[in-house]
């Protein structure tokens, strides 16, 4: 180990009240940043699940659609000029809707149903009954975290949804809404019953191409046949639905509020430590600069001191942050932690913690050899 | 190229601005050989160890050269210094300056860290520097673990693990018993022996003046007395100085 990394790690450890206190200061403000950018993500992977599930390759939908839970329509008719366009191998209608599920108690509670062939678009994750059965009459599929909600037990549990007379026919487990409102799955047409969408009209049309063909031709030919009408990827309304939910709401810009807010704890914690633990060893950097030191050689004990407070803080934060992935793993919204989120967060807190260290290399800087004479 | 290892000409320093203005140094001409241990003397405050400090390339002189192994300090940046220092220049501090979170090899080695002198190279010449100060058993030692007379004698290792040219002592034995203090002075010594290192000992200590083969009396900032051998064969050279500060 360099003798200048030895010193730096051996002053850390040395005062170790105060190596806890920043070490703290450090996991409370990367855990802060980290379970906000999780969130950001969680919620961002959330409103788009449904999306995301569907193995469609273009989406045909009203013009300015905001997000997948849109309510605007759009005139079933347009179905035959996108099965008619080149490269199109079927279009699938997706009727999508708010509705109210009637509790054996009478109670209404919100549902959001979602309805179309079961094949393009079909729950995910079943864990009992099938998905064929849900092509029989009233037969529909929800998620097991809301039983409770819909006064369900389990397998065959009957309820009314419009006054249409339904019964639980799969059960899947981790589809769970951001709203809060349970998604329930259903075949199309049953699913235009629940929400009283007429067989004439539908929320999207689910496009899926022949083997070869060109997709971004596809869209243009889709789009100049369908003046008032959006064609996009998948992936593109995974983005709008996304910007809308988190930026169009704000709820995006408090989950960065939040992140920035732990950022700026961090640096001053790291600051403040950094700074203090400089003063005092000021006398053996002034040592060491009256033996000859460059400033450099200093400065880099000083980083090593930052790099060291900066990868101890990270591993900790990192394993209490993927506990809290786990702990919300079945929650309402879960965090989610991507290899890709662990290498920001770790390039954020090193230099989180070198931008803290330059009050100590400022400090340094203005140290006179001299005081060793007098100390 | 000069003989000298350090030569100070007409030097003055003053410290201080405005009504704190201090002349600490006066018109110093002095200058240190190789194989020669010199002791500077002088009462509290007289600029033993501003004269120090500014040989010893810390403080640049107000007015006056100094040259280290050749090189001139005047005008020179802290960098520049620092660099003097470095290559030329050996401390050893009245309060030790050791780094309390290293072993006392360590705190020899980092001497030649900063010289960029890492690996197997640089531990075994913090070992030998160890051996001369008679303190290899104390390799792994700490300075809390050390004795005032242990860690001063790990110190001298630090300033001559690098092979320094000047070797400059402040007050090295002024908070050592007289067993100690003998000692380290004995080491310092023993080190000016060697034709390739001058050896200057700042002290209040009379005692200590045994021990060297010049001693420079300095008072109000002016050299006073320049002796050699022993004090009969007194020199004084600085008397033109002397008068004109009269």
């Amino acid at each position: 180990m360099p003798l200048n990394l030895t010193l730096a790690s051996r002053n850390l450890f040395h005062d170790r009240l105060r190596f806890v206190a920043t070490t703290i200061g450090i996991v409370f403000s990367v855990v802060l940043v980290m379970v906000q950018m999780g969130l950001y993500l969680g919620f961002g992977r959330m409103v788009t699940t449904v999306i995301a599930h569907t193995s469609a390759d273009l989406w045909v939908m009203r013009h300015g659609t905001k997000c997948f839970e849109d309510p605007s329509l759009l005139n079933a008719s347009k179905l035959t000029p996108v099965v008619a366009t080149p490269g199109v191998a079927e279009a699938i209608p997706l009727v999508i809707g708010f509705s109210g599920w009637i509790l054996p108690s009478g109670e209404i509670t919100p549902v959001f149903v979602v309805g179309s062939d079961l094949q393009t678009l079909k729950p995910w994750n079943v864990t009992a009954g099938t998905v064929q059965a849900l092509s029989t009459p009233g037969a529909v599929a929800i998620d097991r975290s809301y039983f409770e909600r819909l006064g369900v037990s389990g397998l065959g549990s009957k309820a009314n949804i419009r006054g249409l007379p339904v019964s639980v026919a799969a059960i899947t487990d981790g589809i769970r809404s951001f709203t809060t409102t349970p998604y329930i799955f259903s075949d199309l047409s049953h699913a235009r019953a629940y929400v009283g969408i007429p067989s004439t009209m539908v929320s999207y049309l689910l496009v899926k191409l022949r083997p070869g063909a060109d997709l971004e031709q596809v869209r243009h030919d889709l789009q100049s046949s369908l003046p008032d009408s959006e064609v996009l990827t998948t992936a593109e309304f995974q983005e709008r639905s996304r910007s809308y939910w988190l930026f169009g709401t704000g709820a995006g810009a408090a989950l960065f509020a939040g992140a920035i807010l732990g950022i700026i704890v961090g640096l001053v914690i790291v600051a403040q430590t950094l700074y203090s633990s400089t003063k005092d060893h000021l006398d053996e950097f002034a040592t060491l600069r009256a033996m000859g030191s460059s400033n450099c050689y200093i400065y880099s004990v000083i980083i090593y001191q930052a790099l060291l407070n900066a990868v101890i803080g990270f591993a900790f934060a990192t394993l209490i942050g993927f506990s809290v992935v786990e702990f919300t793993r079945s929650g309402a919204l879960p965090v989610v932690i991507t290899p890709m989120l662990i290498l920001a967060m770790f390039a954020l807190t090193v230099v989180m913690c070198i931008a803290a260290a330059l009050g100590a290399i400022f400090r340094v800087v203005r140290i006179d050899p001299v005081m060793v004479f007098t100390r | 190229m000069s003989d000298f290892i350090v030569e100070a000409k007409g030097v003055t320093k003053i410290l201080g601005r405005g009504a704190a203005q201090v002349h600490a140094l006066r018109d110093i001409n002095l200058s240190l050989r190789g194989g020669e241990l010199t002791v500077l003397m002088g009462p509290s405050g007289s600029g033993k160890t501003t004269l120090l400090s500014v040989l010893g390339c810390i403080l640049t002189p107000t007015s006056g050269t100094v040259q280290v192994c050749g090189h001139a300090t005047q005008g020179a940046d802290a960098e520049v210094l620092a660099k003097l220092r470095r290559d030329h220049v050996g401390f050893v501090f009245q309060s030790y300056h050791l780094f309390p979170t290293l072993t006392a090899a360590e705190n020899i080695q980092m001497a030649l860290d900063i010289r960029g002198a890492h690996g197997e190279d640089a531990r075994a010449k913090s070992r030998d520097a160890l051996e001369k100060v008679g303190l290899t058993h104390k390799i792994a030692s700490y300075p809390h673990e050390l004795s005032g007379g242990e860690q001063q004698r790990v110190a001298i290792a630090r300033a001559i693990v690098s092979n320094p040219s000047a070797i400059f002592a402040d007050e090295p034995t002024a908070v050592l018993d007289t067993r100690n203090g003998q000692v380290i002075m004995s080491i310092l010594a023993e080190i000016a022996k060697d034709p390739a290192h001058g050896v200057l000992v700042v002290t209040h200590d009379s005692r200590m003046t045994s021990f060297a083969d010049r001693v420079i009396y300095i008072e109000d900032g002016c050299l006073v007395r320049d002796e050699r051998g022993s004090a009969d064969a007194a020199t004084i050279q600085t008397t033109a100085s002397a008068g004109r500060r009269a």
